[in-house]
């Protein structure tokens, strides 16, 4: 009798796993850079495209970068929520403007309000590839020896900024 | 007006024809690297697609990798080097080929395990039913029932057993 | 009006099924003519309604009624009519009632040909099969309903997605569903015998025809995806081993299995339980496929969009039908009993050899299909992997490699006992010579991988060693040699050509993965380029209008000794209604190979990127595959099957000995 369940046994299992996979995502690929340290990257910011930006020059500081684009749907989705955050908290949000055309980004700003400190331009798309972007709107969380803690993959969402991000601020702010 | 200008051209063309018709040179300046990139593009994933290689796919992050590719290729890069870059940034997902790790052990080993297993569930079920009795002998009425049956069979029109 | 007219007939399909489900099963377990004998008509009006529904839908489509929500979002009036027809099954909802359409067409095939089964067994079958059906018409009516409305109608159509408007789609679903459904009947039959007690090789030879025919479609169906995916991708490739092509290739795996498997169930009545379990477990496959297809759980091109809600009830639907299948199987199990006996080396052995390899290679293939979603889960979202093509390929060709040895080998061996030396004696010179050519022929075509040379091997070894079973099994008839080979019953002739076909198949593969030749080139107009003996001319694009489309034409002049011989036009097609882009190659399919021309990017007026290909034997990929389905067509005709028992053979079955 008992090597007659197996088959029912094995299924069970399967079965276990199918369930399980029914609640994630298999198109949310976990980011390998967590844990190392930024890329080094020196680009024009947006703003003012004569001086340039590099991440080096928050060293010692805990911040958020967010790749965004005014070409990106769901970017508008989180925007209010990086507006009220940036209002309501000294952590500086970094905004990498990711494969967009500078005129339509400052105006994009414009419209909707600007949370950053300020926006690096990344015309082609090559600094995004080191940092391992493959969908925008995407906000990684570095501490402040400059090492990758955290990355949001899609929109910021209430839930995941009081969960995840807010309290691993907290941590890193301590730390 | 875009038809008249190809007619146009065409007759062009045959004209010049055979002056100017050449052997076609390879899309790519240089082949070997081409063909290098092709190969590196099948083994890779592309991230927004719905799993399709970054060679077949059409999508910006595809086109952009590629172009990394063929960078690094022209830069002498080796394709160990090239991959290492890819999973640097992309992890392992960017790979068709699911690196041997200690999380993909049984993967690999999945279907080798898998046919040892066989192999001794067979040789237990060969062995055990080599064990089991012969079957009895058939009785009298068993007998003469096969008989009228194969008689039947033999008969012209009925089917044969094969 | 029609619509709702489709929705009622839906609901009367299901109400009909319920009863179906139950009432004949309850019938044959308590001995209640009545009930049992409900099970035909029962059967005859579901396949009724589910017909009226799904002709409701296709009218729907063939009318353009853009009030109906599937309508408006897959198809469009500038789409060709057989399209529109094809785009009937081109949605989940719509492709989900295609799938309840072949279970009741399968379930009124089973109503019709079995004149002969005894009624508890009908009654058995039949309500399983009920069963099933009102999971999917519950699926259909509850989270899928096709002919959900549009208010207001829209004005015209999303359209179908280009790269479905192919004859492709007209053909390779309805045959794909044909196989996934048709093991349903397997499934039934299995079910059927564990309830009623009875496993025997009665059961079997019921079986067979059965298993047999969905093998044969399923074949089609996977044949013609493939050559479809070869046509219309431009790259040449025809297998990706993506999850959804997977899904269809495990249970061909296992039905593959399962033929052989009833084989010796019917002749020698051995294998019983693994028969039945194989049979559970291939139309197993063909669900969890289902599930695999729409739930969102794996990533493909092939997947219908996902719901995570319809992926539940198609969940747990799995888990009662598997699970109560399964459960059933380990209860009435070990009552069935063990079967004929044989020895270590017969031909009993050598198929169940072949079970084993074809088992392990199907659960190695589900193996790297779930792993990343195993390892997704066990490490919580953390660890995403890929498996494709170069895993499946690393572990499927070892794997075959040795049943496809086999092959040669289990036909001439005799049953229950064979030897190894006799055996030998009759297959050495098939040995030796397949080794030899698959040596020679790269050393004298050039290419020397192993792979080139163990494909060859397997080829010519299948030949060579079915032609020893073919003289083997004609040398104790009479008669000229024609007469006597005309003599065989068509099962065997089904076979001899199902194994060839793997043959032909091995060697397609071979021959066009070792010997394609691609060039990607520039081309101006007149310009030539040289492959594969053939010279190739660009001679300019034009533009060109199709029904639904937009398109540069190239015209691609081929030559050979300087002669023109043909004229090929890719296309560079824009679609109306959505605006997507996609390339057209242009084919020339020969039985010596195909030569494959795909337009790539316009790089000025008047010149273009261009790839060419020549693929020696690429058709024999697929007429391979043809071979293996009209062996199976063949074997499924075979005389036995045309029921013409007398009532004195019938009598002397039901008083044997069971």
């Amino acid at each position: 009798m008992n090597r007659f369940l197996l088959p029912f046994g094995i299924f069970l299992v399967l079965l276990g796993f199918l369930f399980v996979g029914l609640k994630l995502n298999p198109r949310e690929v976990p980011s390998p850079l967590i844990g190392k340290p930024v890329p080094e990257f020196t680009l024009p910011q947006l703003h003012e495209p004569a001086q340039a930006f590099s991440p080096q020059s928050m060293r010692g500081r805990v911040w958020l970068l967010n790749v965004w684009a005014s070409w990106c749907v769901s970017c508008r989705d989180e925007h209010p929520l990086l507006v009220e955050f940036a209002r309501s908290n000294p952590v500086a949000i970094i905004g990498l403007n990711y494969k967009d055309k500078p005129d339509d980004a400052r105006a994009w700003l414009a419209q909707l309000g600007n949370p950053y400190a300020l926006s690096v331009s990344d015309r082609d798309g090559r600094v995004g590839i080191d940092f391992g972007v493959y969908g925008v709107p995407e906000t990684f969380v570095i501490d402040k020896q400059g090492i990758i803690r955290h990355k949001q993959i899609g929109a910021v969402t209430a839930d995941a900024l009081r969960e995840k991000i807010l309290p691993l601020i907290r941590e890193l702010e301590q730390g | 007006m875009r038809a008249l200008a190809a007619a146009l051209l065409t007759i062009l063309a045959v004209l010049a024809g055979p002056a100017a018709a050449n052997v076609a040179a390879p899309t790519a300046q240089d082949p070997v690297a081409a063909r290098r990139s092709v190969d590196l593009a099948r083994k890779l994933r592309c991230l927004v697609c719905q799993n399709q290689s970054i060679a077949e796919s059409n999508a910006d992050l595809a086109v952009d990798l590629r172009r990394q590719i063929d960078e690094q290729i022209a830069a002498g890069r080796t394709d160990a080097e090239i991959v290492a870059f890819m999973t640097d940034r992309y992890g392992d997902f960017v790979l068709y080929r699911p690196p041997l790790k200690a999380t993909t052990v049984l993967l690999w080993a999945g279907p080798a395990l898998l046919l040892l297993l066989a192999v001794l569930v067979l040789r237990r079920a060969l062995r055990q039913q080599a064990k089991t009795p012969a079957p009895a002998p058939l009785t009298e009425e068993e007998r003469a029932l096969a008989a009228r049956l194969l008689r039947e069979q033999a008969a012209p029109g009925s089917d044969r057993t094969q | 009006m029609i619509p709702e007219v489709g929705q009622l007939a839906l609901i009367l399909a299901l109400l009909l099924a319920v009863v179906q489900g139950t009432l004949p099963l309850i019938g044959a377990q308590r001995g209640i003519g009545a009930w049992m004998e409900l099970s035909r008509p029962l059967a005859a009006g579901q396949f009724l309604f589910v017909a009226i529904a799904f002709l409701c839908l296709a009218w729907s489509f063939l009318a353009n009624d853009f009030s109906v929500l599937n309508v408006a979002s897959n198809s469009n009036s500038q789409l060709p009519a057989h399209y529109r027809v094809a785009a009937t099954w081109g949605s989940h909802e719509g492709s989900m009632l295609l799938w309840v359409l072949m279970l009741s067409l399968w379930m009124q095939a089973v109503s019709i040909f079995s004149q002969s089964l005894p009624r508890e067994m009908l009654a058995r079958v039949l309500s399983v099969m009920g069963m099933v059906s009102v999971g999917f018409l519950l699926f259909l009516l509850l989270t899928s309903n096709p002919f959900e409305r549009l208010a207001p109608p829209a004005a015209d159509g999303n359209d179908l997605n280009p790269l479905l408007q192919d004859p492709g789609m007209v053909v390779h679903p309805p045959m794909l569903y044909m196989g996934y459904v048709g093991f349903s009947v397997a499934f039934a039959f299995a079910i059927a015998a564990l309830l009623g007690g009875r496993l025997d090789a009665t059961w079997a030879r019921w079986s067979r025809p059965w298993t047999t025919a969905a093998w044969c479609f399923l074949t089609l169906g996977i044949l013609i995806g493939s050559w479809w995916a070869y046509n219309e991708l431009g790259w040449g490739g025809w297998w990706f081993w993506d999850p959804v092509e997977n899904a269809s290739f495990m249970p061909w795996l296992v039905g593959t299995a399962l033929v052989h498997s009833l084989a010796v169930t019917e002749k020698r009545g051995a294998f019983k339980r693994w028969t039945v379990l194989l049979a559970i477990c291939a139309f197993s496959l063909s669900l969890l496929g289902t599930f695999l297809v729409r739930s969102g759980v794996l990533t493909s091109v092939h997947a219908f969009a996902t719901d995570p809600e319809r992926g539940l009830f198609i969940l747990v639907f799995l888990a009662v039908v598997i699970g109560g299948a399964l459960m059933l199987f380990a209860l009435r199990a070990p009552q069935v009993g063990g079967g004929g006996r044989f020895e270590t080396v017969s031909r009993e052995s050598f198929l169940l050899a072949n079970n084993v390899l074809l088992i392990v290679a199907a659960g190695s293939v589900l193996l790297g299909t779930l792993y990343p979603l195993v390892l997704d889960a066990l490490s919580g979202g953390q660890t995403k992997i890929s498996v494709g093509p170069p895993y499946f390929e690393a572990v499927f060709v070892p794997l075959m490699s040795p049943m496809v040895f086999l092959m040669g080998v289990g036909p001439v061996a005799r049953w229950k006992q064979a030897t190894l030396p006799e055996l030998w004696t009759l297959l050495r010179w098939a040995f030796a010579v397949s080794l030899v050519v698959a040596v020679l022929v790269p050393l004298a075509a050039g290419g020397g991988s192993w792979g080139l040379r163990l494909g060859l091997f397997l080829a010519l070894w299948i030949l060579a060693a079915t032609m020893v079973s073919v003289r083997e099994r004609i040398r104790n008839f009479r008669g000229a040699v024609r007469e006597r080979l005309a003599m065989q019953p068509r099962a065997w002739w089904g076979m001899i050509l199902a194994h060839l076909g793997v043959a032909v198949f091995i060697a397609g593969v071979t021959v066009v993965g070792t010997y394609e030749t691609e060039r990607d080139v520039r081309m101006a107009i007149g310009d030539t380029v040289e492959m594969g003996g053939h010279v190739f001319r660009f001679d300019g694009t034009t533009e060109a209008t199709g029904p639904n489309y937009r398109a540069a034409r190239g015209t691609v002049t081929v030559l050979r000794d300087g002669r023109e011989v043909l004229t090929l036009h890719p296309e560079k097609r824009t679609y109306n209604a959505s605006g997507m882009a996609m390339t057209e190659a242009a084919i020339s399919t020969g039985v010596l190979g195909d030569l494959y021309v795909s337009l790539g990017e316009p790089i000025d007026a008047s010149t273009w990127s261009v790839r060419v290909y020549h693929k020696p034997l690429v058709t024999w990929i697929w007429a391979g595959c043809v071979l293996m389905a009209f062996g199976g067509l063949l074997a499924l005709s075979d005389r036995r099957y045309r029921l013409r028992s007398s009532q004195r053979q019938r009598e002397a079955v039901a008083t044997s000995p069971a």
